[in-house]
């Protein structure tokens, strides 16, 4: 925070956004100087540039963006703003790479809150400071009320990706196994039972998170990983169609293997929703040797954000690349790709 | 859960299955139809079939109320919606479904058609309860078991003087579909069994069944939708066939009584009245198979309130829909299936939601037929 300040105070406790906050005049820098440099400021941003200038080490640096439109953009366990950082420090770490900076693309509605802008900004200034990254550089942008869902967020990042570490989505190889670091579907259901205010005995919290610390020690214990994804929309079954398709093998899960919380399946019972299918923010499915797999379990799991890893199921020789999984029940299921969103039956 | 658990505990379906393959007997072969998508979805999402002998077969029934419905009464949602300029809400399962013309609730919202997704009827009278000076109109479908909650919000609208409510019906009849599929009109039937619907049947009552086992001369056993349901109301049926009797079985008494829910039957017949003819995707016109809002609620009626012109749809001509139905063909046998015709791009009846006999194959089993699958291209484009 500069300690030198012209702009007039912003009555964050009553105002809400206009116009002007997006125009680029004296309050765009009243907005930027008491909500966003004082929740998210570092003397990269605080260089009040256009654009935020940094050296860079040798090495390979990965770089990845996420637009995030959740709604409501307050959910049980966190907002669009944490969601906002976690997202695409996830992206980044996926390569394993070690994430640096964020950019942040504000889009407000004309009429939001200030005093919730500044819960959500608060919450990214948490989440980035604990994914240790930091916010470099942004931009904030009004619609007219009715063209928008409240807030939008945008969020680039860049990473450096540490020598020796080469992680792609076409290294899967027949024999491989496959890990999932816990539960799956509670941030949809999270969001979802939010949205249509559905009451469950036990509260459905999203699992958003951001998990370079669980990567990091599980390259640092298995340098033969061969790739990592956090299955975020279209849920676990869509990144394990994915990782097929680019590997060019089949894969094979196991239904009872999968973590499911107890609460998060009345919710898709309720709903008529797969979980299979639900989106998740805090975990990631990786595949390693087998050889590996089952000491990568254990590190995975001395880890907070993988207490609940799992060794799901195994990489298998398929020209066309299906994912099927064997059911509770003890048949065969084809794991396909989603056709649409997933949408709630009715009968 | 533990409720939901107890029906699908892995080694009393172990045992189930043991037992059907005890009692099956190899030189017969076993067509069970399963009316209900529910079923369907159950018996796919649960592999159900590789606990069964070979010679048990699965023929996918007409039983989901999205496949059935026609593209011309989305046509004519979509063009009530616009005459009214209407909040028109509707299931998500309907937003997808082909209308004429690559049209949808989805494209048509997309143009900005004031179209929302609720989960249930009264969500549709809330909404015309906050935006009193908008006409809100409900998009009603199903089967019997959908139809009591309509009747509600028809009489809960009149109660509360809501100028600017009404309801566009498009409830189907359980019993006129099982006609069709028993009393086709070449008198060929495919079908040796039936596993009777779930939920529709706690509505209608498991007596309704009688004069179909009896006329035709098939055994129906009403099942639960969970997995070990299924099982046990297949060792039913089997054994019913192996003896050669055909009565009605209720596996799902939990649930299910002889007589139904006759609360539920009375607020149907205060509402609603039978009509003349409905058009089926899939099963064509069928009489006596829909309601209607009857004359003394016909002010709450969309389709009297705004008429709009009825389109004349013909379904595609390659498309193989109405036998796989009624079990003559499979999914495969359809020229269409998984080139033209895919759960994106649904070109018939039973491709259009999860639960229909195509989506079904293609989503869940479509490994199993190593041959004869293709990949479909990845964009299909067949109306212009
Ligand atoms: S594949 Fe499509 S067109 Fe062919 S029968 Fe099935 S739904 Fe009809």
């Amino acid at each position: 925070m500069t300690a030198f300040s012209p702009y007039a105070p912003l009555d964050i406790k009553h105002g809400k956004v206009n116009m002007a906050h997006g125009s680029g005049g004296r309050t765009s820098a009243q907005l930027i100087e008491h909500l966003f440099k004082k929740h998210l400021g570092n003397e990269l941003l605080n260089q009040n540039n256009d654009q935020a200038l940094f050296e860079i080490g040798a090495g390979r640096m990965v770089m990845t963006t996420d637009s995030h439109v959740v709604s409501p953009l307050f959910f049980p366990g966190g907002n669009i703003g944490s969601l906002a950082i976690h997202g695409t420090v996830n992206d980044l770490v996926m390569s394993g790479a070690l994430p640096l900076y964020l950019s942040a693309g504000f889009i407000l509605e004309e009429g939001f809150p200030l005093i919730a802008l500044e819960e959500i900004v608060i919450s990214m200034a948490r989440a980035a400071d604990f994914a240790s990254v930091k916010i470099i550089t942004g931009d904030t942008k009004v619609v007219e009320r009715g063209k928008g869902d409240g807030v939008y967020i945008n969020t680039s990042g860049v990473g450096i990706v540490p020598d020796g570490v080469h992680l792609s989505g076409s290294f899967a190889q027949v024999g491989d196994a496959i890990l999932l670091s816990g539960s799956i579907g509670d941030h949809g259901t999270a969001v979802l039972s939010s949205r249509e205010n559905l009451e469950f005995e036990t509260e459905i919290i999203s699992d958003s998170a951001s998990l370079e610390g669980l990567v990091k020690i599980m390259i640092d214990k298995t340098p033969s990983i061969r790739c990592m994804r956090d299955p975020t929309r279209g849920g676990l079954a869509c990144t394990l169609n994915e990782l097929a398709l680019q590997s060019g093998v089949g894969i094979a899960i196991e239904e009872k293997h999968i973590p499911i919380k107890p609460q998060v399946r009345a919710a898709c019972e309720l709903l008529g929703l797969d979980p299979l299918y639900i989106a998740n923010e805090g975990k990631l499915v990786c595949i390693c040797p087998a050889a590996a797999a089952e000491e990568l379990c254990a590190t995975m799991r001395s880890h907070p954000l993988g207490l609940d890893s799992q060794i799901i199921g195994l990489v298998t020789k398929d020209e066309r690349c299906f994912v099927q999984m064997k059911t509770t029940l003890g048949g065969m299921r084809m794991v396909d790709w989603l056709a649409a969103e997933q949408l709630p039956r009715i009968c | 859960m533990k409720y939901i658990s107890e029906f699908r505990d892995p080694s009393l379906a172990q045992a189930l299955a043991k037992a059907i393959q005890r009692e099956s007997d190899p030189s017969n072969h076993y067509r069970l139809m399963e009316f209900c998508g529910g079923h369907t979805h159950a018996i796919y999402r649960y592999g159900l079939k590789d606990l069964l002998p070979d010679n048990v077969e699965f023929i996918h029934g007409p039983g989901c109320p999205v496949c059935v419905l026609p593209a011309s009464r989305i046509d004519q949602a979509i063009k009530i919606q616009s005459k009214s300029d209407a909040i028109l809400c509707t299931y998500a399962d309907l937003m997808r479904v082909p209308a004429t013309k690559g049209h949808s609730l989805l494209k048509a919202k997309a143009h900005g058609a004031d179209i929302r997704m609720v989960y249930s009827p009264v969500d549709a009278l809330r909404i015309s309860q906050q935006e009193p000076d908008r006409e809100v109109i409900f998009f009603a479908l199903g089967f019997e078991t959908t139809t009591p909650p309509t009747a509600v919000i028809i009489k809960a609208a009149e109660a509360l003087g809501l100028k600017h409510f009404s309801v566009f019906c498009n409830h189907v009849l359980t019993p006129a579909a099982l006609e069709a599929i028993l009393n086709p009109p070449d008198q060929q039937i495919n079908v040796d069994g039936f596993i009777g619907p779930s939920h529709v049947s706690t509505i209608i009552g498991s007596d309704v069944y009688k004069p179909f086992a009896r006329q035709y001369q098939k055994p129906i056993v009403i099942a639960g939708f969970e997995p070990l349901d299924i099982l046990q109301s297949i060792l039913m049926l089997i054994k019913q066939l192996n003896k050669g009797s055909y009565t009605v079985e209720n596996q799902y008494k939990r649930a299910v009584s002889s007589s139904g829910n006759t609360k539920a039957q009375m607020l149907t017949a205060e509402v609603f009245d039978v009509v003349d003819q409905f058009t089926w995707r899939g099963l064509g016109e069928l009489p006596d198979s829909a309601l209607r809002i009857n004359n003394r609620y016909k002010y709450l009626d969309a389709e009297e309130k705004f008429p709009v012109e009825m389109t004349v749809v013909s379904e595609h001509k390659h498309c193989l829909c109405p036998s796989v139905i009624r079990g003559r063909n499979k999914p495969l046998d359809c020229k269409l299936f998984a080139k033209a015709c895919t759960p994106e791009n649904p070109l018939g009846a039973c491709m259009v939601s999860s639960e229909g006999a195509c989506a079904a194959y293609w989503s869940y089993g479509r490994f199993k037929d190593e041959a004869a699958f293709q990949p479909a291209p990845q964009e299909v484009k067949i109306y212009k």
